[in-house]
C-alpha cells in the first residue's frame, strides 16, 4: 500500500478505470497537455490519448450537455470543470436535462462532473466556493465529496461505474495536503455510504469533506483537555446521505453537530439536523447545532477569509457549548 | 421562388463575416442534389407524411379547444417539410432531437400518432409514461433524443452524441433543430462552436418561421440570414426553402451523408414561416394579416400535392386514399389515446435514478 495525496488517489481511480472501461473518457478545459489546472490529469494525455482526454473551449454548459449526449450514445464521460465555481454556467444542463433524463424517459446517463472546490486557499469570490447545496435540491443528481485518498479514490471509481449523473467535490485545500494510505488494487466506496472516522459517545459530528478535519483535530484536542469523547462520522455522500449510519451514532451519543465549509443558511446541513430532529427527537439531550461559513460571498483578504471560514478552533467551540448544554 | 431573395443575401453577408470568401452560405440551388433526388414512392411518403403531421396538429387543437388537452398544444402549421424532410433523410441508426414544432420528425421515426397524441393528454401509453407532456418524449429505440423546455440544449446533447459517434467511430450523424428565436441562446452558441471544433457529425437546422412567439426574428438578431452563423463558426451552411419537402430532403440527405463521411458539422438555415401562434392560447394577433396570406401560397402541403399531380406521380385516386388514411389515423389515434389509462398517482414516485 503506497502512501499518496488526496489529488493523487482521485488520478489513480480514474487512471484505473480508463483502464478497465475503454468508454470513460475525460472532458474539460486544460486536461490535455497541460494536465488540469492543478494537474489532476497530469499523464493521462500520454497514456490515453487525445481522444479520451478531451480539451475543451471554454464552454461549462457545452462540457456538460456533451457529456449527457455521449453518455446517451453509451459512453462514459467524467468533466472536469476547472474550478467548482464555474459549475453554475452548466447549471442548465445539469439540472434540467441530465438530472431529469431517467426520470422522464428511463434512459441511464453515466456521467461524473468532478469539481474543484473549497476554501483556504485566498481565491476569493469565484474560485473558492462550495456549491453543492446548489444541486443537494435536485432530484437525479447524486452528489459526493471525500474527505481522505482512500475514499477519493474509492468514490470517484463508485462515480465512473455509476448510472446516473454524479457530481465530485475534491477539496483544493485538501489536495495536496492530506495524505493517506491507498490500496493499488481495485476497490470502491459505495456512494450512500458514510464512514465513521473516529469513534466516540458523548456527541457525534456529522461532517464531509474538510469539515472532517476540523472535527478530527478538534475531537483529539477536547478529549484530551476536557475528557469529552466525540464520534466523527464522515457523511462521504451528500446526496443521497447515509440516514441509517447518523441516527446509529445520534442514539448511541445523544448530542450532535452537523459542520460542513459551505455557508450555513440553505446548506446541507439544515436538512440533515431537520432529519436529526424528526426521526431522533427522543434521543436527543441538546439541540441539533450546525457549524457552517458564515452567510456572505468568499472574502478574498487573509484576515477575512479567516473569519468566514469554520476551522478546528471554532468547531472546538461549539463542541464545548454542546457538551455544556 | 427564393432567388431574388438569395441575391440580397451576400451583400449582408459580406458585412459580418472577414474570411474573404464571397458567400457565407450556399444556397440549396448551388448544390448538386441530383443524387439526392427521393424516389417517387418517397415523394408519396413524405406527401403522406406531412398531411399526418398537420392532421395530428389539427387533432391536438381541436382536443385543446374541447378542454381535453390539459397542458400547452403547440403546433407546426406551415412547418411540417422541414420536419418531415429533414427526418425521413435520416438513416435508421441515426439520433435527432425534436423541439416543439418538430411532431413531424417524431412521427417519420416511427412513433404511432396513437401513443404520440396519448402524450399530450397525460397517459400511460407513451415513451414517458406521463410523466412529461406534449412532444417533449425521447426513445432511443427509434433514435429520438428528448428535448427540455430550454431552448438551446439540445444543440449541446446532440453535438454530444456526435461526438460519441464520432469517438467509437459508429457512421452514424446526430440532427437537431432549433428556431430563430432559440440561436440568441449561451448553449446554442457554445454547442455549435464545439460541434465545429471537434468537427462531428451533426446536422443543425435553423427553422426561420420569423416569429419567436410574438418577436420578429429582426429583434432576436441582426441577421438577414441566421445561416451566417455558421460561418461564424467555421462551418458549411444551406440555406433552403423549408415548404418545400423535396428541397428539404434533398438538403438534409446531401448535409446528413456529408456529416457521415466525415465532413460535418453543417448548418441549414429553413426558411419558413410559423402560420398560427405561438400555442393555440394565442391568436396571432401581432403577425400582419397580408404576412399570412403571402406565405399561404406557399403551403407545404398544397405544394407537394400540386407536384405530384401535375408530375403525374400521383393519380387523384392515390391522392384521396392518403388522405383518407390519414383522417382514418388520426381517427384511430384519438379514439385511442381518450380511452388509454391515466398512470397511477403513485407512480409519480419511481424512476428518478437508474439501477
Ligand atoms: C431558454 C428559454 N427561454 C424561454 C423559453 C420560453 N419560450 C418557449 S418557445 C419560445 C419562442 C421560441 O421561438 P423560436 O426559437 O423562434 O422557435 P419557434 O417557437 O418560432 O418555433 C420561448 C420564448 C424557453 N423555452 N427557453
Amino acid at each position: 500500500m503506497a502512501t499518496i495525496t488526496y489529488l493523487e488517489a482521485i488520478s489513480m481511480g480514474m487512471r484505473e478505470e480508463m483502464r478497465r472501461d475503454p468508454n470513460v473518457f475525460l472532458i474539460g478545459e486544460d486536461i490535455g497537455v497541460y494536465g488540469g489546472a492543478f494537474k489532476v490529469t497530469k499523464g493521462f494525455i500520454e497514456e490515453f490519448g487525445a481522444d479520451r482526454v478531451m480539451d475543451t473551449p471554454i464552454s461549462e454548459a457545452g462540457i456538460i450537455g456533451v457529456c449527457v449526449g455521449s453518455a446517451l450514445m453509451g459512453l462514459r464521460p467524467v468533466a472536469e470543470m476547472q474550478f467548482a465555481d464555474f459549475i453554475s454556467c452548466g447549471f442548465n444542463q445539469l439540472v434540467n436535462q441530465a438530472a431529469k433524463i431517467h426520470y422522464r424517459w428511463r434512459e441511464a446517463v453515466p456521467m461524473v462532473v468532478r469539481c474543484p472546490s473549497g476554501g483556504g486557499v485566498h481565491g476569493g469570490p469565484f474560485h473558492s466556493q462550495n456549491p453543492e447545496a446548489w444541486f443537494f435540491h435536485v432530484p437525479g443528481l447524486k452528489i459526493v465529496s471525500p474527505s481522505t485518498p482512500y475514499d477519493a479514490k474509492g468514490l470517484i471509481k463508485s462515480a465512473i461505474r455509476d448510472n446516473n449523473p454524479v457530481l465530485f467535490f475534491e477539496h483544493k485545500f485538501l489536495y495536496r495536503r492530506i495524505k493517506g494510505e491507498v490500496p493499488e488494487d481495485d476497490y470502491i466506496v459505495p456512494i450512500g455510504k458514510g464512514d465513521i472516522k473516529r469513534e466516540g459517545k458523548d456527541m457525534t459530528v456529522v461532517a464531509y469533506s474538510s469539515a472532517v478535519h476540523w472535527a478530527l483535530e478538534a475531537a483529539e484536542q477536547i478529549e484530551k483537555e476536557d475528557g469529552v469523547s466525540v464520534e466523527v462520522l464522515d457523511m462521504r455522500s451528500i446526496l443521497p446521505y447515509d440516514k441509517e449510519l447518523i441516527l446509529q451514532s445520534v442514539k448511541k451519543t445523544n448530542r450532535v453537530i452537523v459542520a460542513h465549509e459551505a455557508t450555513l443558511t440553505g446548506g446541507v446541513g439544515g436538512d440533515v439536523s431537520a432529519f436529526i430532529t424528526e426521526n431522533a427527537f427522543e434521543h436527543l439531550d441538546a439541540p441539533v447545532r450546525r457549524l457552517a461559513a458564515i452567510d456572505t460571498p468568499v472574502p478574498y483578504s487573509p484576515p477575512l477569509e479567516a473569519h468566514f471560514l469554520p476551522n478546528k478552533d471554532k468547531m472546538l467551540k461549539v463542541m464545548r457549548e454542546l457538551a455544556a448544554y | 421562388m427564393n432567388k431574388k431573395k438569395n441575391t440580397k443575401k451576400s451583400k449582408v453577408a459580406a458585412s459580418v463575416t472577414n474570411s474573404g470568401e464571397k458567400k457565407p452560405f450556399f444556397t440549396a440551388s448551388e448544390l448538386d442534389l441530383k443524387k439526392f433526388e427521393p424516389t417517387d414512392a418517397q415523394k408519396k411518403e413524405l406527401y403522406y407524411f406531412i398531411m399526418l403531421n398537420r392532421a395530428f396538429d389539427d387533432r391536438v387543437a381541436k382536443l385543446y379547444r374541447q378542454g381535453k388537452i390539459i397542458g400547452a398544444a403547440y403546433g407546426s402549421r406551415g412547418q411540417e417539410a422541414t420536419s418531415v424532410g429533414s427526418a425521413y433523410a435520416l438513416g435508421k441508426n441515426d439520433i435527432v432531437g425534436p423541439i416543439i414544432r418538430n411532431a413531424g420528425a417524431i412521427i417519420v421515426r416511427g412513433l404511432p400518432v396513437k401513443n404520440f397524441l396519448s402524450n399530450f393528454i397525460g397517459r400511460s401509453t407513451t415513451p414517458t409514461g406521463g410523466r412529461d407532456g406534449n412532444s417533449h418524449l425521447g426513445d432511443l429505440n427509434i433514435g429520438v433524443f428528448a428535448p427540455i423546455s430550454h431552448l438551446g440544449s439540445l444543440i449541446i446533447n446532440l453535438t454530444g452524441c456526435a461526438l460519441a459517434f464520432k469517438l467509437k467511430k459508429e457512421p452514424r450523424v446526430a440532427l437537431t433543430y432549433i428556431g430563430d428565436g432559440g440561436t440568441s441562446t449561451a448553449e446554442f452558441h457554445e454547442g455549435m462552436n464545439m460541434a465545429a471544433v471537434w468537427k462531428v457529425p451533426f446536422v443543425c437546422i435553423i427553422e426561420n418561421n420569423n416569429w419567436a412567439y410574438s418577436t420578429p426574428t429582426m429583434n432576436q438578431s441582426n441577421l438577414k440570414d441566421l445561416a451566417v452563423k455558421g460561418k461564424a463558426y467555421g462551418m458549411e451552411a444551406v440555406v433552403m426553402d423549408g415548404n418545400d419537402v423535396f428541397e428539404v430532403y434533398r438538403v438534409s440527405k446531401y448535409a446528413i451523408e456529408k456529416c457521415r463521411a466525415g465532413n460535418g458539422p453543417i448548418l441549414i438555415e429553413s426558411k419558413t414561416m410559423r402560420m398560427k401562434g405561438h400555442a393555440e392560447h394565442d391568436d396571432a394577433f401581432y403577425v400582419p394579416k397580408e404576412m399570412f396570406a403571402e406565405w399561404q401560397k406557399k403551403d407545404p402541403i398544397i405544394r407537394a400535392e400540386k407536384y405530384l399531380l401535375d408530375h403525374k406521380i400521383m393519380t387523384p385516386a392515390e391522392n384521396e386514399e392518403l388522405k383518407n388514411r390519414v383522417a382514418k389515423d388520426m381517427e384511430e389515434a384519438e379514439e385511442f389515446a381518450l380511452n388509454a389509462p391515466f398512470p397511477l398517482g403513485e407512480e409519480a414516485a419511481e424512476g428518478v435514478y437508474a439501477e
